[in-house]
């Protein structure tokens, strides 16, 4: 199990990594950060000096490391928008309400595509079923910023319920709403494709012939053995919702969250501060998976963690 | 001679032969099969009707996009001032000339979302024949090669894979710029990986079958048996997968372009439209809605397809459906 651990730690820093480089060449190699960083007015010798103030006339090896350096260092550089502040301090400091906003669209998804799921399973083809997999198609096919969008307009502007404007926790309820829905259409399919194949099974048949209640052999015995791919998919909606959704969600209903301050960091062309998200974001994403794999574990004992 | 002695096996077979294929006729037994050889995947088409509407609404968004630069009513930048902010014809005060009405620039929002349609398609188009061919000529490699060069592009694979590609989308494109090409080199960068596990996974699993060692044997090089021998295999898969891939990215482009990051004027996306009408939310929503909903339709045009693809082009799920339909109508469900 720790030596499992430890090799996951490994592939979760390689990734760490492979992210690190790809901001790196993209933004170094493809592109001039000093043109990047710079207004397109900003005169020859501005640049220059721009360009030997952030080591940027070097090669690009010594450039590589001093980056590595700096990374390993936790040394992420000051944010040109948020003047000299450390950039680590400005993620940190947006980063709560953004973990806040996943975990709720999270929870929202998990909770109502499992039932959802179910729901739809235990009679295929039946209405309901086919109702359920028609919603869940529609829901796949709209943008999630247009769903989002759609949110404000009925739920705020036509029937003024939910109050969208700088609030304690309200104002987190549509984001939440918005970043839940598209994942429960693709999750709802999944715990309903995976009951579906439970129900049919052996040892189903075997414990309705026993003659337990069908709610205890649906909610019971089929679904755990169903939970095995949803903890795959749900884990990957957890963090496509972390490293993309939020950005998306957030640019929309304005929330302060580390997706809209991706968007203003990109905008405002902040350097440092988009690699400091990244990176960030990079971490999540590997612990995430290292969790997975854990859950697995405790759902399938059959699972060999190697 | 050989071919006789075989036709002599068959004829004395007869009875046999008819005996067993009556049975199947019969639909006893194994019925499913008789069906998929019998049935192409067009007469499946008309019997689903989900993938027909599909398809339909499919051939219209894309004869519009295509043919715009002729049959749009107005240019995608055609407008001023006083054309601004007309309402579409289902208002009261709206007429057929701006059909959708017109955005607050005063351009007509019918032609720009068939000219944005337009570009949105081609680069949807562009990224999956771009992604695909790289990746699955990737996928080819690492599984038909195998070894130390496999490990490493599997390696690349999982960790290109692990880390979502929106906020990398967005930076590439903050630095290279939004146009046309780079737009499809950005989704397809983040594009190709799906091709290459699937044809890996493929290629793993008829490798070891003895028509690939036989062309092996016989001097076929590398190439050839990857290309010849192996890549047939991928078809139905494939070009399932290409669909579903083609409905994610338009999906993609319109999120890139929305956030800003897309296409610049003059260009017009489907993303761009919406990008377009984002203030306005409050005081005009059709600038949103009208675009999000053309996006939404095209995408869940495209998915249809793809369900129909996948039922059309792989016998096992075409089982899977005769026998749901058998067991709803002829009553084998327990």
């Amino acid at each position: 199990m720790i030596r499992y651990l430890a090799g996951r730690v490994v592939q979760g820093l390689i990734v760490i990594f492979g992210v690190t480089i790809a901001v790196f060449v993209t933004t170094r190699l493809i592109g001039d950060p000093v043109n990047f960083i710079l207004p397109l007015s900003a005169s020859l010798e501005q640049r220059a000096r721009l360009r030997v103030d952030l080591g940027f006339d070097q090669s690009i090896f010594v450039q590589f490391m001093d980056y590595i350096g700096n990374v390993a260092r936790l040394d992420f550089g000051t944010s040109t928008k948020f003047t000299n502040q450390d950039t680590l301090d400005i993620v940190l400091r947006f980063l709560p309400r953004t973990l806040i906003l996943v975990a709720a669209g999270m929870i929202i998804a998990f909770s109502v595509s499992i039932i959802l799921g179910m729901l739809a399973a235990i009679r295929p083809g039946k209405v309901t079923d086919k109702i359920l997999v028609t919603l869940s198609l529609f829901g796949l096919s709209m943008p999630q910023f247009f769903l989002a969008q759609m949110l404000i307009v009925v739920f705020s502007v036509r029937l003024g319920l939910v109050d969208i404007g700088p609030g304690p926790w309200t104002h987190l309820i549509l984001p939440s709403i918005a970043i839940a829905l598209p994942a429960i259409g693709r999750l709802a399919m999944t715990v309903r494709s995976a009951m579906i194949d439970e129900l049919n099974s052996q040892y189903v048949k075997t414990a309705k012939a026993k003659g337990l209640r069908r709610r205890r052999v649906v909610a019971v015995h089929a679904l755990r053995n169903a939970a095995i791919p949803f903890v795959t998919l749900a884990g990957w909606e957890l963090i496509r919702a972390l490293a993309g959704f939020t950005v998306v969600v957030e640019g929309v209903f304005g929330v302060n969250g580390l997706g809209g301050l991706a968007i203003l960091a990109i905008r405002e062309r902040d350097f440092f501060l988009i690699q400091t998200i990244v990176f960030v974001v990079a971490i999540f994403v590997v612990l995430i998976n290292i969790v997975i794999d854990v859950v697995y574990k405790f759902i399938d004992p059959r699972v060999k963690l190697t | 001679m050989n071919k006789k002695r075989v036709s002599d096996e068959f004829t004395s077979r007869t009875s046999e032969t008819e005996a067993a294929i009556e049975q199947e006729h019969s639909m006893e037994g194994r019925p499913f099969e008789i069906r998929s050889a019998r049935i192409g995947m067009f007469r499946e088409l008309l019997s689903d009707s989900t993938g027909f509407i599909g398809l339909a609404i499919l051939s219209i968004l894309v004869f519009g996009a295509a043919f715009a630069p002729w049959i749009a009513p107005h240019g995608p930048t055609e407008g001023t001032l006083s054309t601004a902010n007309l309402p579409p014809v289902w208002s009261t005060a709206g007429s057929w000339k701006y059909v959708l009405g017109t955005d607050p620039q005063g351009y007509d929002m019918l032609s720009r979302i068939m000219f944005g349609m337009r570009t949105t398609l081609l680069i949807s188009t562009l990224v999956v024949l771009i992604a695909g061919i790289f990746g699955v000529t990737i996928g080819l490699i690492a599984g038909y090669m195998g070894g130390r060069l496999e490990r490493w592009i599997t390696g690349w694979i999982d960790v290109q894979v692990a880390f979502p590609g929106l906020l990398i989308a967005m930076i590439m494109i903050a630095v290279i710029g939004g146009s046309v090409s780079s737009l499809v080199f950005v989704l397809s960068f983040n594009g190709w990986m799906v091709y290459a596990r699937m044809t890996r996974g493929v290629v793993l699993s008829v490798k070891q079958q003895p028509y690939v060692e036989a062309a092996s044997l016989v001097g076929a090089s590398a190439g050839r048996v990857m290309f010849r021998h192996i890549l047939p295999n991928l078809t139905s898969a494939l070009s399932t997968l290409a669909v579903l891939e083609f409905a994610r990215i338009i999906l993609a482009e319109a999120t890139l372009s929305f956030l800003g990051l897309g296409l610049q004027f003059p260009d017009v996306s489907l993303g761009v439209v919406a990008n377009n009408g984002r203030n306005a939310i409050f005081s005009a929503p059709r600038l949103s809605i009208i675009p999000g909903l053309f996006i939404s339709v095209l995408v869940l045009a495209v998915n249809f397809v793809a369900s129909w693809l996948r039922v059309a082009l792989d016998p096992r799920e075409r089982d899977k459906r005769f026998a749901a339909t058998v067991s709803h109508h002829g009553g084998v469900q327990q």
